[in-house]
């Protein structure tokens, strides 16, 4: 098939971009979407042109290093799918596709399609963990766990940090990343020493370099693991919780 | 300069060694353990276990990942499970019994002494990371479930949906994230650790360049640990990651640290088979599809009939009938073989014909499709995505690929390979799986190592130079290092060729793959040899790397890392030369019985063959560990 790419080309973050178009003839409908985009690289690199340069390691939708908006839609048109599971046959041969970088304020661009994204493990270290050092666990049998809370609490959990929710959003929000992580813990019984400090420790973090979120539900159509926005709606429960619970704590403190 | 390869495994019973050892180390007071800095690449399991853990300890750490974040790293792909032996389900399984299996599983290849230690710690791993809130597979009551994995006769296999990997990674990431927080661990994220550097014999630092802005500099510590994975992408086409790369452990092992083992690969039986050139990687369906799915091949060459059409009579189940007692559940290594022996009879499947059938109609019929889609409907999603095709209505193709490698940095007991002050943990050591490691425990060894195994013996280094202050990074050994260093990476920007790096990268793979890969024959070997150097003659001369250093640059990533797989191709096809015998995943030909298993040597090669640096990557220097075998009998592998 041939397709006529639309790339965004940017040399670093404070350089200008714009739009390249490159025809790509002859690819496989077998090929994955990045390994079109390899072929195109290899192309480049042979007229002596720098290739795009895009994030991707796992090439099996699990890492969470790839993600670009394609023709506006963050991983592309599969549901469920991250960019790097998406294969050529979802297009039309002889079409346009247009290919850009995750676009959010706390994501500055690096280069080409490649964003930072540290913003993400800013916000883990603000509490998106269970304080437990190495060596003082109790056997793993001790706390029997309902299976269905901690299926739930996968469900969560399977999120891979990539980003597409934040890059999906109108408001450039992180509220499905963030919510993900503290419903995953503060649905186990190990979560719950922690789980108002660390419900709202991590939401002022998120504030700090995300937009608002204002229920458009973009996320979870975008999220490559279709993680639920109910999820938003418990941190949300949890962070009202915890703003009272924790202004007993600072009484007391005090 | 380098040490002597001396084990250091600790005399008496094999039940009492680890724990006599913890008692004979030296500790560090914990006032004094913040004054030693240790530094680690790589932020797997191995890495951010270590890291967080040392962190906790309260000495000062400081990591470096390649990664924009270290969550990305490989160990996420992990789907299967990670080994234990808890015993909850009452089935006899025990601490020896992991033991046992592990050093049978690895065909006789390993340390007894590490791998009893590697079955204590299983124990704790699954305790520290259920705290953790590693959201490991329950069962109603709501106590941990287990399944039985790739050959294992019980249950001690501990998972999380297809996403174990994922779960225990991001386990060991959040705690690593909370050291940070902490002010105890610094973490450089697309950071490439570019060389060691050495001073006095001992390492002291590292070189790294910055991916982002090309800035090369300098970190040094008292101890530098690699926690930086395998080497499997040497064959090009394999499942690992497409960053994998061996350049930390190469550039160590040029520094002095032997390179043991580098032979023993281990080659996947359940993989999507290739579709064409273009393909980047392989991907990898988990080894559990084989307690459900039956492997067949039509009896005949060149069918082309689709596969519901070859009637049961036409059809050859060749697992079941050549090894009726484990059938479809043998070891990887022998599944693996046996799958290639039926494509290059003619008699493989798919367009390309090659592959070999996994099919779920006598499972769907006996429990129903619901029961198989509760198991397994993620990896048939998988599939589905990337084929097109739906394993419920037609079987699987799978054919086996490259996916982890047992060979690494030589390390003794301790962990520390014979560079004193650079240790090696997780899949960049070669330690504990022999010639071939078992199912669900690669995620096992690497927390193994990171949480309970360095934490205990690095203290007995440090406690040395207690008193000491780091190597300042304005020691001209640093300086020299980072002169090396820059040229290296202007000398590929300058090359100015006509060919990419990925094309040069693919050739390489081909050879490897043809030559040192599933079989090995000396005229292959041979063969390869002389040509991986007159490929990389080619490299040096025409590769083309097009940019420049001081701005985000893969191509010039990649230029590197394949310049170092050139040169370790080279040692493994040395190595496998050397090694004229067949145990687990290094199948000679020259060396098989008449019915075609793998025929042993144990007089002759009952050893860790170590090889040291020369200057030349086709001539290393080889030194033996001799094995000693004092509770498990050597006997032939039996899966019939």
């Amino acid at each position: 098939m041939n397709i006529t790419l639309q790339v965004w080309r940017q040399e670093g973050p404070d350089a200008p971009g714009r739009f390249m178009t490159y025809q790509v003839n002859d690819i496989s409908d077998e090929m994955s979407f990045l390994e079109m985009l390899d072929v195109l690289n290899e192309r480049l690199v042979n007229q002596g042109e720098e290739p795009v340069a895009f994030d991707h390691d796992c090439r099996e939708g699990i890492c969470g290093s790839c993600g670009v908006m394609i023709n506006g839609q963050a991983h592309g048109p599969q549901l469920g799918t991250a960019t790097c599971q998406l294969h050529m046959r979802k297009f039309q041969d002889g079409a346009t596709i247009v290919v850009e970088p995750w676009r959010a304020s706390g994501f500055p661009l690096v280069r080409d399609l490649v964003v930072d994204r540290s913003s993400f493990d800013r916000i883990i270290e603000a509490g998106g963990f269970i304080s437990v050092d190495t060596g003082s666990a109790p056997d793993a049998n001790l706390i029997p766990i309902p299976k269905f809370v901690s299926d739930t609490a996968f469900d969560a959990a399977a999120c891979i940090g990539c980003g597409a929710c934040v890059a999906a959003c109108p408001n450039g929000a992180a509220n499905l990343f963030t919510a993900a992580k503290i419903s995953h813990l503060n649905l186990l019984p190990q979560g719950q020493s922690e789980r108002w400090t660390r419900t709202e420790n991590m939401v002022t973090l998120m504030e700090k370099y995300f937009g608002s979120c204002t229920n458009h539900g973009e996320c979870e159509k975008a999220c490559p693991k279709s993680i639920s926005i109910d999820f938003i709606a418990m941190m949300n429960a949890d962070y009202v919780k915890a703003k009272f619970k924790n202004r007993r704590l600072v009484s007391q403190s005090g | 300069m380098s040490l002597p390869l001396v084990s250091k495994v600790p005399d008496g019973p094999i039940g009492e060694k680890w724990e006599n050892h913890k008692f004979s180390v030296r500790l560090v007071n914990p006032n004094n353990k913040r004054r030693f800095k240790i530094i680690i690449i790589g932020s797997g399991l191995a890495g951010a276990s270590a890291a967080a853990t040392l962190g906790e300890l309260g000495y000062d750490v400081e990591v470096f990942t390649f990664h924009d974040s270290p969550r990305r790293a490989h160990s996420i792909a992990a789907q299967g499970g990670i080994n234990a032996a808890k015993n909850y389900h009452n089935d006899g399984d025990s601490v020896y019994r992991l033991f046992y299996d592990t050093v049978k599983g690895g065909d006789y290849r390993s340390r007894e002494g590490n791998v009893h230690r590697l079955a204590e710690v299983s124990l704790n791993i699954i305790d520290q990371a259920t705290a953790q809130g590693v959201p490991f597979a329950r069962e109603y009551g709501g106590m941990l479930d287990n399944r039985s994995f790739g050959g294992a006769q019980v249950s001690r296999t501990f998972y999380a949906r297809g996403a174990t990997g994922q779960q225990l990674l991001l386990g060991a990431y959040q705690a690593l994230m909370r050291q940070v927080e902490a002010g105890k661990v610094k973490l450089h994220t697309r950071t490439e650790m570019l060389d060691v550097v050495l001073k006095d014999g001992r390492a002291v630092g590292v070189v790294v360049r910055d991916l982002v802005t090309g800035e090369i500099s300098s970190h040094s510590g008292h101890a530098v640990v690699l926690a930086t994975g395998g080497y499997s992408n040497v064959y090009y086409l394999s499942t690992n990651a497409m960053q994998c790369n061996v350049t930390a452990i190469w550039r160590a092992h040029r520094r002095g640290a032997a390179f043991a083992n580098p032979c023993f690969t281990q080659i996947h039986p359940t993989c999507i088979p290739a579709s064409d050139e273009f393909q980047s990687k392989l991907t990898l369906m988990s080894e559990s599809l084989r307690n459900d799915g039956r492997i067949w091949v039509p009896k005949n060459a060149n069918d082309n009939r689709p596969a519901d059409q070859i009637p049961e009579a036409d059809r050859d189940y060749f697992l079941e009938r050549m090894y009726p007692a484990f059938g479809n559940l043998v070891p990887r290594d022998v599944a693996s073989r046996a799958a290639k022996r039926m494509v290059d009879a003619g008699k493989g499947v798919g367009p390309l014909k090659n592959g070999v059938f996994l099919d779920f109609a006598t499972a769907i019929t006996r429990e129903g499709e619901a029961a198989i889609e509760d198991r397994y409907s993620n990896l048939f999603e998988m599939y589905n995505r990337i084929t097109d095709e739906d394993p419920y209505r037609q079987p699987m193709r799978i054919y086996p690929a490259p996916h982890y490698t047992m060979g690494g940095l030589w390390v003794d007991y301790n962990l520390m390979t014979t560079v004193p002050g650079l240790y090696a943990i997780g899949e960049a050591n070669f330690s504990d799986h022999g010639a071939n490691r078992l199912g669900a425990s690669a995620l096992m060894q690497g927390l193994a190592d990171g949480y309970f195994v360095l934490p205990y013996t690095i203290g007995d280094y440090l406690a040395d130079y207690l008193g000491e202050p780091y190597v300042p990074t304005d020691d001209p050994a640093f300086a020299e290092v980072e002169s090396e260093v820059s040229e290296r990476v202007e000398g590929f920007l300058a090359s100015n060729g006509s060919r990419s790096v990925d094309w040069f990268h693919k050739e390489l793979g081909k050879i490897m793959f043809d030559q040192c890969g599933m079989s090995r024959s000396e005229a292959g070997l041979q063969k390869a040899l002389s040509d991986i150097p007159a490929l990389y003659e080619e490299f040096k001369n025409d590769v083309r790397v097009l940019g420049n250093n001081e701005s985000l640059n893969q191509s010039l990533e990649r230029a590197g890392r394949v310049d170092d797989f050139f040169q370790l191709a080279q040692a493994m096809c040395v190595d496998a030369l050397a090694r004229k015998e067949s145990c687990g995943g290094h199948f000679r030909e020259e060396y098989q019985t008449d019915d075609g298993e793998a025929l042993r040597d144990d007089e002759n090669f009952a050893h860790v063959a170590a090889w040291f640096w020369t200057g030349d990557p086709g001539q290393p220097e080889l030194e033996k560990e001799e094995l000693s075998f004092e509770n498990v009998k050597l006997t032939t592998r039996s899966y019939k």
